[in-house]
């Protein structure tokens, strides 16, 4: 099913439908709160997109770098080239280590690779910790978000999956209590896992290092616990310097919730005494879209969610509606380089605000990108019947002015008299939720000949 | 190897153009006093200071605290706080969960979010700041940064095979938005500044 089908299931529960939007759209005031508090917000922007922009443009000579640095300190190296080849490999590290119970920690890229049912096929038993994760872990669901990704449950949907999963109280909804249980639940999957896997927000390649970042403390118990950590890390997330950090952890935890920093900023250099740590570098796709002049900004993106929490179309579809591991503006913009055929309708699910574009902290022209992808798509030949035909119809009259004139009479003397369910139907999605504009009885060109006529002209 | 030469030749044959590297030297934000601004952002993460003048005053305070006059096993490694359970005698992290308290020292502060510098150089296992119920840390109150740009200039990143900010109490959000504190980690963060 596409975007817009699914967007209209999520709205037909009018209640639900704005609680998400509301619920969404305080977090993104916490994150303006947050932004406007530090003088040097936009400098920040600019120095990370341009730390960005230089190291994608050097970005053989760093990933090398860094896995220099890295291995030196102890880490194994690893390079996927797709999603199938990190699965192989993270599955042959666990087989290795005889891993049977594996905990893990917020991954988008796992969640792009499909990494959790294909270790599942293979006898692995795969506990996310991320509260949110494992909320819908047990529901039998995706994420919907990539910073909340329970967000579309409310408090009696965690507490339903709860009583089923955990053994709650029937109709218990306090989240001190549901989250209590979660942490003895949890508590139990650290304390049996034979390894940790964690997702990775930056990567530097001046000291072979990564930086996890969580509130939970769930990256620490998962690698501070089992002896074997793997870590999964898409190419894009390298950043040269050190001191880029300071940069990056200050833009990331301020968008994504508007705190100052996240509870737990780790960095892990090499495995601990007595440890392994693994290193796994995928591209799946991400070198096609350096290589696109267009779209290569995307690659700068540090996954904060912000331009979800601020998008009128994604705050009030749902995660769920777009079918892509990363949803919202930046999802829409990732997932049809991936696969155009499959999500080649998420880049008309924008209405083309801007605001995306306004809270990006690595600023990533967003909405310029989803109007590129509509134009690249059409061309590619991907655009539906109805929009196909309209705009070839559109273009037609358009370069025919006689007839756009005698067009404009008749739908001026024809469109009021007919009646509501001759204008108002299915084959008119955009007069679903809205109402034409009253029609004025003359165009712009009569008018304005009219007023020459009079002599009332403006001009001189 | 194959991947890696594939991934990195694929990199290499499109053509990026050039940009340079921005200088981070700058004025970043300051603040007139940054140990109040300090504590004030630990407050506002959940965490709670007090400053203290010795070891002694932080055994006191910590007397006073119900959850540590009840805590069966306390792990310190500052002086004049007593542990009573033995670190060192543990042989693997996984028995750490018995603790309810640890006491530790920690680096440095930053006054911009809250955050102390700690790691696992002195540590037998790092496990020990995230698996304990409550963790306070001691730290002495000059020590305290501006922002997260002073907090890198002064670090040695990669002496230690764990370096983490710590911000507060674990926590979480993820049921509808309502704050939680304990989520996994431990349930309260007490900041001990040691004043000269
Ligand atoms: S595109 Fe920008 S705003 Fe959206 S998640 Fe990525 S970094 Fe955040």
């Amino acid at each position: 099913m596409s975007h817009a089908p699914l967007a209209a299931q999520f709205i037909a529960d009018r209640p639900r439908a704005t609680w998400h939007d509301q619920t969404l759209w305080f977090v993104r005031s916490k994150r303006d709160k947050a932004a406007q508090a530090l003088p040097e917000w936009e400098e920040l922007r600019e120095c990370a997109a341009a730390i960005k922009a230089h190291t994608v443009a050097h970005l053989a000579d760093y990933l090398e770098q860094f896995e220099r640095a890295a291995t030196n300190r102890g880490a194994t190296v690893h390079w996927a080239r797709d999603a199938a080849e990190h699965n192989e490999i993270v599955l042959r590290l666990l087989q290795q280590h005889q891993v049977r119970r594996l905990v893990k920690s917020k991954s988008m890229l796992t969640e792009e690779c499909h990494l959790n049912p294909y270790l599942e096929r293979h006898g692995i038993e795969v506990v996310d910790t991320d509260l949110g994760e494992r909320i819908v872990q047990l529901a039998g669901e995706a994420p919907s978000h990539i910073v909340l990704p329970a967000i579309h449950k409310k408090k009696e949907d965690v507490g339903r999956i709860f009583h089923e999963h955990l053994g709650t109280a029937a109709g218990a909804t306090d989240p001190n209590y549901l989250a209590e249980a979660a942490r003895h639940h949890l508590r139990q999957k650290f304390l049996q896992a034979d390894a940790g896997l964690t997702g990775v927000n930056f990567a530097v390649a001046e000291t072979g290092g990564i930086v996890v970042c969580t509130n939970e403390g769930n990256a620490d118990l998962g690698t501070s616990l089992p002896r074997v950590h793997i870590a999964s890390m898409g190419i894009e997330k390298l950043i040269p310097r050190a001191q880029d950090l300071g940069v990056f952890v200050r833009l990331l935890a301020r968008s994504a919730t508007g705190q100052p920093i996240t509870a737990y900023t780790s960095h892990f250099h090499g495995p601990r005494p007595g440890g392994e740590l693994h290193l796994v570098l995928v591209d799946n796709g991400r070198t096609a879209i350096l290589g696109n002049d267009e779209f290569r900004r995307s690659l700068n993106c540090i996954r904060c969610g912000a331009c979800m929490n601020t998008c009128p179309v994604y705050r009030r579809s749902g995660g769920h509606s777009y079918q892509t591991s990363v949803p919202g503006p930046i999802g829409s913009i990732l997932a049809p380089a991936r696969d155009p055929q499959t999500h080649y309708d998420l880049p008309q699910a924008c209405s083309l605000c801007g605001s995306c574009s306004d809270v990006c902290p690595v600023k990533i022209d967003l909405h310029h990108q989803l109007l590129s992808w509509r134009r690249e798509l059409a061309q590619l030949g991907f655009l539906s019947a109805s929009k196909r035909l309209g705009m070839q119809a559109m273009s037609f009259v358009f370069q025919r002015p006689g007839l756009y004139r005698t067009a404009g009479r008749v739908a001026r003397w024809l469109v009021p008299k007919l009646p509501r369910a001759l204008v108002y139907n299915r084959f008119n999605p955009w007069g679903r939720q809205r109402e034409l504009p009253e029609f004025p009885r003359q165009s712009f060109r009569e008018q304005l000949a009219a007023r020459r006529r009079r002599g009332q002209s403006h001009e001189r | 190897m194959s991947g890696k030469v594939a991934i990195l030749e694929a990199i290499r044959k499109h053509r990026v153009p050039a940009a340079a590297l921005p200088n981070l030297e700058r004025s970043w934000l300051r603040f007139a006093d940054p140990l109040a601004h300090f504590e004030g952002q630990v407050a506002a993460v959940g965490g709670r200071t007090v400053r203290v003048r010795n070891s002694a005053e932080v055994a006191h305070v910590l007397s006073t605290y119900s959850e540590f006059a009840q805590a069966k096993q306390v792990v310190s490694s500052i002086d004049g706080i007593a542990s009573t359970f033995a670190q060192d005698a543990v042989t693997t992290p996984h028995d750490l969960e018995a603790v309810d308290w640890a006491v530790l020292p920690a680096q440095f502060g930053v006054a911009e979010n809250g955050a102390v510098w700690v790691t696992d150089e002195q540590l037998k296992y790092r496990a020990l700041y995230f698996i304990v119920q409550h963790l306070a840390l001691v730290l002495p109150a000059r020590e305290i940064v501006h922002n997260m740009h002073e907090a890198y200039a002064r670090l040695a990143l990669g002496t230690s095979s764990l370096g983490v900010f710590i911000s507060g109490p674990s926590k979480t959000a993820d049921i509808e938005q309502s704050l939680v504190i304990g989520a996994h980690g431990p349930r309260s963060l007490t900041l001990f500044l040691v004043e000269d």
